[in-house]
């Protein structure tokens, strides 16, 4: 800043910067909503690009199921180890499996599932768009009147729409498995008695808006990491900035929903 | 050759920018092939059908100012009886509607020879400015493309040539001014009009701009999924065969974008824009970034593909032996302007030093 300013000039500069930076962000937040609220108007028109769809569930769901499967087994490990002592003093050993399938179900599997796929999935499409974008490669679909939005936006959000419950479901169970596991390293319990154990004390509140809440975590995923990549500036850098901010922004958009679906739950 | 004309508005500076609008002045100064039949604007159809009464005399020769003989005092009918009065003024009217109607086949003549000779232009833009924030790229542009003509744009960096081609498919959008591709103005259709524009124009990029997961055959089947699905896949294949043999690359067909060299991407990008066989090619610096050799068949292959499909074409590049290959004619670009307009040879031989400046 010119050091000739005086006080007040240095003030009003960093007044009207503010300013901007927030009409910025109000314009940034509009343009987010009408790109979110394009992809209910394309999805339903042909051509459905059910081949890019396809490969897309593909990288989405297939390729991270070991990562996914590794974390909730993980999870189910330590979350049975955790609570095990505090369980063991009120003599409720039996009830462990219940408490870590109601932890897992409601909560632990399917935001661990959004966290990783918010990394994995959300940052490649940031990046893959982005790069897209800079290469104008969006560009030449669009001068070979292809709609690149449908193409894909579209594609890419639909696969992670429908993936993430998928994948949030699968480690639900490899949680629930590493629980079983850990509760054998002290007590000895059938795979067949945990498991009993564990869903007797699932209801339907427990499972059903867990699940919808997948749907969102997916949908707000891709439609993000989406945005931030289409919306890239020209330059090589923009490509980092674009996978960067995709995952932080997928991420806070996971929390955001997770607080206001346990509101919603809590309402039931 | 035209040299330094900066763009006024109002001030008709090319046979296309003095449009033969009949509400303006005398008509026969504007050009009426300029038009757009059916879009709907008054200046843009037949000036003699479309011109009012008072212009249709003008037309015919007759003082616009001069009362009609409808409000014409004609006196006390002393010498002239009132039946021979009516007879001379419809005597008149006859002529004026003559003259009219001549003038009205003339234009319809010299429009069906153009469109014979193919002088009909497939580009027409006028008063294009474009601005960034406060950069004015584009400060009043106008050009024309005939068919089956090469206009290169030659100007430094940074003067708006490539923005320019932009917004002849939408990619960018113009703050005043018309661009008219294939008689429609580009910046008042909508999507799917826009669309069809586009379909009959392709676009060279750069970078050649592969998708780059996909193979070469990928690349060049991907626009025919989209657009040619009562094709069968046969055809297709053969079709893609065709494009590249055209450009000379079929043994690369399932490389992967990543392997090929910049003249071979440039190549693959050609033939995928002309597998949707496009009537005007909009070049981005089709030989930038290559050897003089390979810019040299880049260019040759540009010249082959306008002779076999007949295509009309924009080139815009900084490498003069490509312009001197290529060109019909150049226009130059300075600082958003036209400022000059030739042939190679007519540019090569100018005094302004500016221009000079390219060809030395």
């Amino acid at each position: 800043m010119d050091p000739v300013l005086n006080r007040y000039q240095r003030a009003r500069i960093k007044v009207r910067e503010k300013r901007s930076q927030w009409k910025r962000s109000l314009y940034n937040a509009g343009d987010l909503v009408a790109f979110m609220g394009r992809f209910f108007r394309e999805v339903w028109k042909p051509p459905y690009e059910w081949r890019e769809v396809l490969y897309q569930c593909y990288l989405v769901g297939y390729k991270s199921t070991f990562l996914i499967g590794l974390t909730g087994f993980i999870m189910g490990v330590v979350l049975t180890i955790q609570s095990r002592p505090a369980m063991a003093q009120f003599g409720a050993i039996s009830l462990i499996p219940g408490m870590i399938s109601v932890s897992v179900v409601r909560e632990i599997g399917p935001v661990i599932t959004a966290i990783i796929c918010a990394g994995k999935a959300g940052s490649r499409m940031g990046a893959e768009l982005g790069s897209m974008r800079v290469s104008e490669q969006i560009d030449a679909m669009e001068v070979s009147a292809i709609n690149p939005y449908r193409y894909l936006v579209v594609t890419r959000t639909l696969a992670t729409t429908l993936m993430v419950p998928l994948l949030a479901i699968f480690a639900d169970l490899i949680a629930l498995f590493g629980g079983y596991v850990a509760m054998n390293i002290h007590d000895t319990m059938t795979l067949q008695h945990f498991f009993i154990k564990a869903m007797a004390h699932l209801e339907f509140i427990d499972v059903f808006p867990a699940l919808v809440k997948t749907f969102f975590f997916g949908y707000f995923i891709g439609i993000i990491g989406c945005y931030k990549g289409y919306n890239a500036r020209r330059g090589t850098e923009s490509v980092g900035i674009a996978a960067n901010s995709a995952v932080v922004a997928a991420l806070l958009a996971v929390f955001v929903i997770d607080l206001i679906a346990a509101q919603i739950t809590d309402l039931l | 050759m035209r040299e330094n004309q900066p763009y006024e508005p109002g001030e008709p500076e090319s046979p296309y920018t003095g449009e033969g609008n009949p509400g303006e002045g005398n008509p026969n100064e504007g050009n009426p092939r300029e038009g757009n039949p059916g879009e709907g604007n008054p200046g843009e159809g037949n000036p003699a059908e479309e011109c009012s009464s008072a212009e249709a005399r003008e037309i015919a020769g007759e003082n616009p100012e001069a009362p009609t003989g409808d409000d014409e005092d004609i006196g006390p009918v002393t010498e002239k009886s009132e039946a021979e009065l009516l007879a001379e003024r419809l005597e008149r009217q006859d002529v004026a509607d003559e003259q009219a109607e001549s003038i009205r086949r003339a234009e319809e003549e010299l429009q069906k020879e153009l469109a014979k000779q193919g002088a009909e232009p497939v580009v027409n833009i006028r008063g294009l400015r474009k601005a960034f924030g406060e950069h004015e790229v584009l400060r009043g542009v106008d050009l024309h493309v005939n068919k089956g003509e090469n206009l290169v744009i030659l100007g430094k960096s940074g003067t708006g040539k490539s923005v320019l081609i932009k917004c002849l498919v939408g990619l960018e959008w113009p703050d005043e001014g018309e661009i008219c591709v294939f008689g429609k103005d580009v910046s008042r259709l909508n999507y799917a009009e826009l669309n069809e524009s586009r379909l009959r124009t392709g676009f060279l990029f750069q970078n050649a701009a592969l998708y780059d997961s996909m193979t070469v055959r990928e690349n060049l089947l991907f626009p025919l999924r989209q657009h040619k699905k009562d094709m069968t896949r046969e055809k297709k294949q053969a079709l893609i065969m065709e494009m590249l043999d055209n450009v000379g690359l079929a043994e690369s067909m399932d490389q992967l974008p990543s392997r090929l060299s910049g003249g071979q991407s440039k190549r693959i990008g050609l033939a995928r824009t002309l597998i949707l066989r496009p009537e005007l090619m909009l070049y981005d610096e089709p030989t930038t970034g290559l050897d003089t050799g390979t810019g040299k068949e880049i260019s040759e292959l540009m010249i082959r593909m306008k002779k076999k499909y007949n295509i009309s074409s924009i080139t815009i590049t900084h490498d003069m032996p490509c312009a001197k290959m290529t060109a019909d004619r150049i226009i130059m670009l300075r600082e958003g302007v036209v400022v000059a307009e030739g042939t190679y040879e007519e540019l090569e031989r100018s005094e302004d030093e500016w221009i000079r400046s390219f060809f030395h």
